[in-house]
């Protein structure tokens, strides 16, 4: 961070916070969306149109809608797996640029990511150990023995067995593998850690299980989720922000006690009134 | 009298595992029974083994009279005059559902052709019919769409309007809205709630969420690892759960329902 | 089937709800029973296609005649001093058979080999390749699977000489692009996987992701193809051997003994038996070792514990 620290911060912080306080200037955006589109070629209309959004350290965000409201889409552009057709994506104040390559570390470092499918997001040709380890290795923080350690306590942070390390992901159930997913997104202590719908294949006991696992993980690992959740009771239980998105427009976001409690859109309450209750 | 009564159904694999063990129910006509229970509970199996569809070396002992038919050891003769008629179901993957090489409205001419003897112009108003009871908008473009062209609930409610084309005295739904967003759900549960109610139709509705099944049926039996561990009235099942498993079951709802309760009380 | 929609429906809920307890300890016994059982095919086709092997490998350090002896009777009857008996040049039957089981085992090796280079290179590169080089690619591949293999060995052996360098390569050649095709839809179908966008997020490079996560995923289901390429390689060797394509003499190769036995095939019928049913027992053999190969290397059936 250097001289344009404060124009950046500026820029960055502009968008979604529509509080241009001087005094409480709100800390550097850990990841910042500037009025992103993506349209993929030939095809009609764009799958992100004009985002802007800011995850701030300690404020998890959650990213609600439905299929084809580009929610995932928006979660690639987060981890930077797709370049946006116009528009900035901000690391730390910085417009994320692949080619920089020691950026690039410091991005894969801080932002890691939980899948929605634990099954088809482990190796099943790779030990557990290999699995949580790959980080460490390919970002080259450790060597093969120097990750042992790390790993068995990752996998003992998520509540899994000492030899876990030398199964295979076969071994495993649906929710002890997204335990095993969690790990593998932990062991480096990134400061984001980005989820694709992580509970929504689970069973409801186990759901459960892992949403405290996630909190967890919150408050001790101070990590900051980005969530890409339709399930709005799980976004409740974990992330301090909401943002609405439907085809593609964040059509609403705040704090999710404002935007869940409170909508304004009408897209919003229909969503709230749609989840099913249980009888009083 | 009883529509479905299943009384000691155990299911086994070919090698003899036992995946539904001793399990009895029964549904009476125009009644709604609800299945609850997580992946490996057996629920599904159990729904497939009413109309005979158990996967390929799978075994079903015990009894199942459907409609006054047997169905345990009954012949494929036997048991195509049940299906459709007695009983149909509609699955949670919609596009598994129908046939993806065949238009939504021939696929619905066919049973409509067999069972009420329609043709012609006959048989097309039937179908078109068939389309707006699921209220899907735009029945020609709908009957002329192949199932990838149209969305995902548009999709369970073709599958539905099939199901429904024979008017089955049972209504067995298979985690119907799983694949489907909420508020694609929440229509869906109202249709099917509206439906069942103008045909006096029986159900048997499965499903991993207690809400959903607690919106639709009356009574409801819980089942995990094959048995059913709880049954009773539903609103009495989630209010004072009994049993170990359907205290967790209950209470892993409740605390992701109260958290939505502390978030929206402001 | 009416109202009822039969499919291939899973018997218990997939998709969005998979199993806590999915890994039940019947289910493993049941898939160690299968995988044992398979691996007697295994067994199998090792004996028979080592038998072959084995004649090949001695045949390097011991021969009972010389190749281009023509000391002996001309087509004389299997015997006591010609074990399978004489061609019709008085060479013995025996000898070139050894000989020839080198020439398969080699031919079989080396087209294997050569196609598995080539295969997977271009496979994995054109399953990475978009746009145009991803068409140049696809319909490279194309016309190299619709060109005759005949018509490929008789130009290499035009521009080279007939040798089984020559009869390999084209083999090679030809297999290449029925392996690059393969690797590319399997390379494509891992890709799609969530655990690569795992390695990718992880600052996992796209060669260590190719070596660590592609291949190993592949890498079953590729040896399978490959155990039944090198069965096919063996019968292209031998026809194009028949052909007058092959390795030259004295070099007996299978393909050239059938020709050869071709006239005499009703008064000396072993010439052309020997080598048809060393022929037949080679391509079994590996068809089974492939058989064998498809079980035990599914990972969800090794190494499990109940």
């Amino acid at each position: 961070m250097t001289r344009d620290e404060s124009e950046d911060r500026a820029t960055a912080a502009a968008p979604g916070t529509p509080t241009p306080e001087v005094a409480a200037a709100p800390p550097t955006p850990l990841l910042a969306l500037g009025s992103t589109s993506l349209q993929y070629r030939g095809s009609a209309a764009p799958v992100v149109q004009d985002v802007s959004l800011a995850v701030e350290p300690g404020r998890s965000l959650a990213l609600v809608g439905e299929s084809g409201a580009g929610k995932t889409t928006l979660l690639r552009l987060l981890l930077g797996l797709t370049r946006p057709t116009s528009g900035t994506v901000r690391f730390d104040g910085d417009v994320l640029d692949p080619r920089d390559r020691g950026q690039m570390r410091r991005f894969r470092r801080t932002v890691q990511c939980v899948f929605q499918d634990p099954y088809s997001s482990l190796d099943p040709r790779r030990r557990v150990g290999g699995i949580v380890a790959e980080p460490l290795r390919s970002l080259g923080l450790d060597t093969r023995r120097t990750a042992a350690p790390k790993v068995a306590e990752a996998l003992e942070r998520v509540g899994l067995p000492a030899d876990a390390a030398e199964r295979y992901p076969h071994e495993f159930s649906g929710g002890q593998r997204q335990r095993i997913a969690i790990a593998r997104a932990t062991v480096c202590h990134p400061k984001v850690l980005l989820a694709d719908e992580p509970v929504s294949a689970l069973d409801v006991t186990t759901r459960v299980k892992v949403v405290d696992l996630l909190a967890e993980l919150k408050h001790e690992q101070g990590l900051t989720l980005v969530m890409v959740s339709h399930d709005l009771s799980v976004v409740a239980s974990l992330c301090e922000r909401t943002a609405v998105l439907e085809r593609g427009r964040v059509v609403e976001q705040g704090d999710t006690a404002q935007v869940l409690g409170d909508p304004a859109h009408p897209y919003t309450r229909r969503l709230i009134d749609s989840v099913p209750r249980l009888p009083a | 009298m009883t529509l479905l009564d299943i009384r000691d159904l155990t299911i086994r694999t070919a090698d003899g595992r036992v995946l539904v063990d001793r399990l009895s129910l029964t549904v009476s006509p125009g009644e709604r029974l609800g299945l609850i229970g997580e992946s490996g509970s057996g629920k599904s199996l159990t729904t497939l083994a009413v109309l005979g569809l158990l996967p390929e070396g799978m075994t079903a002992t015990g009894s199942v009279e459907l409609a006054g038919t047997q169905i345990v050891e009954a012949s494929e003769k036997q048991l195509n005059g049940v299906r459709g008629r007695d009983a149909a179901i509609v699955f949670q993957e919609p596009l598994t559902a129908l046939d993806p090489l065949m238009r939504v409205g021939r696929q619905l001419a066919e049973p409509l052709r067999r069972r009420r003897g329609l043709r012609g112009t006959e048989l097309k108003r039937a179908v078109t019919q068939a389309l707006e009871q699921v209220r899907l908008p735009e029945p020609g473009r709908i009957a002329r769409a192949f199932p990838h062209q149209i969305s995902g609930g548009q999709r369970q409610r073709a599958a539905l309007a099939l199901a429904l084309a024979c008017e089955p005295k049972l209504l067995i739904a298979d985690e119907p809205t799983t694949a489907l967003d909420v508020s694609v759900q929440a229509e869906m549960l109202d249709l099917v709630d509206t439906l069942v109610r103008e045909r006096e139709m029986a159900v048997l509705f499965v499903s991993h969420d207690l809400a959903v099944v607690a919106r639709i049926t009356d009574r409801a039996v819980v089942m995990k690892d094959g048995r059913a561990v709880e049954r009773g009235d539903v609103r009495e099942i989630v209010r004072h759960p009994r049993q170990e498993y359907t205290k967790a079951l209950v209470g892993s709802a409740r605390r992701l329902e109260s958290a939505l309760d502390v978030r929206s009380a402001r | 089937m009416t109202g009822v929609q039969k499919t291939g429906q899973a018997p218990e809920e997939t998709g969005r709800t998979p199993g806590t307890s999915s890994a039940t300890p019947a289910k493993s016994v049941e898939s160690a029973k299968q995988g044992a059982r398979r691996s007697y095919t295994l067994i199998a086709g090792c004996v028979l296609a080592g038998l072959i092997v084995l004649l090949a490998a001695v045949s390097f350090v011991w021969l009972p005649y010389a190749p281009d002896d023509t000391s002996g009777t001309r087509l004389a009857a299997p015997g006591a001093g010609h074990l399978l008996g004489t061609d019709k040049l008085g060479r013995d039957l025996f000898t070139q058979l050894m000989t020839g089981s080198r020439i398969a085992v080699e031919a079989g090796l080396g087209s294997v080999l050569t196609a598995a280079l080539i295969g997977v290179s271009l496979g994995v590169l054109s399953a990475f390749a978009l746009g145009w080089l991803d068409d140049t690619l696809a319909a490279f591949l194309d016309i190299l699977i619709a060109f005759p293999t005949l018509l490929l060995a008789m130009l290499i052996v035009a521009a080279r000489s007939a040798t089984l360098g020559s009869a390999v390569l084209a083999i090679g050649l030809a297999q290449s692009a029925v392996v690059a095709r393969l690797v590319r839809i399997l390379v494509k179908r891992v890709l799609a996987q969530d655990y690569i966008t795992a390695a990718r997020t992880s600052g996992t490079s796209w060669p260590r992701v190719v070596a660590g996560h592609v291949l190993p995923n592949i890498w079953p289901t590729l040896v399978v193809n490959l155990a039944l390429q090198f069965g096919l390689a063996v019968l292209a060797e031998a026809s194009l051997s028949y052909l007058g394509l092959g390795a030259p003499p004295p070099n007996a190769s299978w393909g050239r003994m059938l020709q050869e036995a071709q006239a005499t095939f009703t008064t000396a019928p072993a010439g052309a038996l020997a080598p048809g049913v060393l022929l037949v027992l080679l391509v079994i053999g590996v068809n089974l070792i492939a058989d064998g190969l498809r079980d035990t290397l599914d990972p969800t059936a090794r190494r499990r514990r109940a």
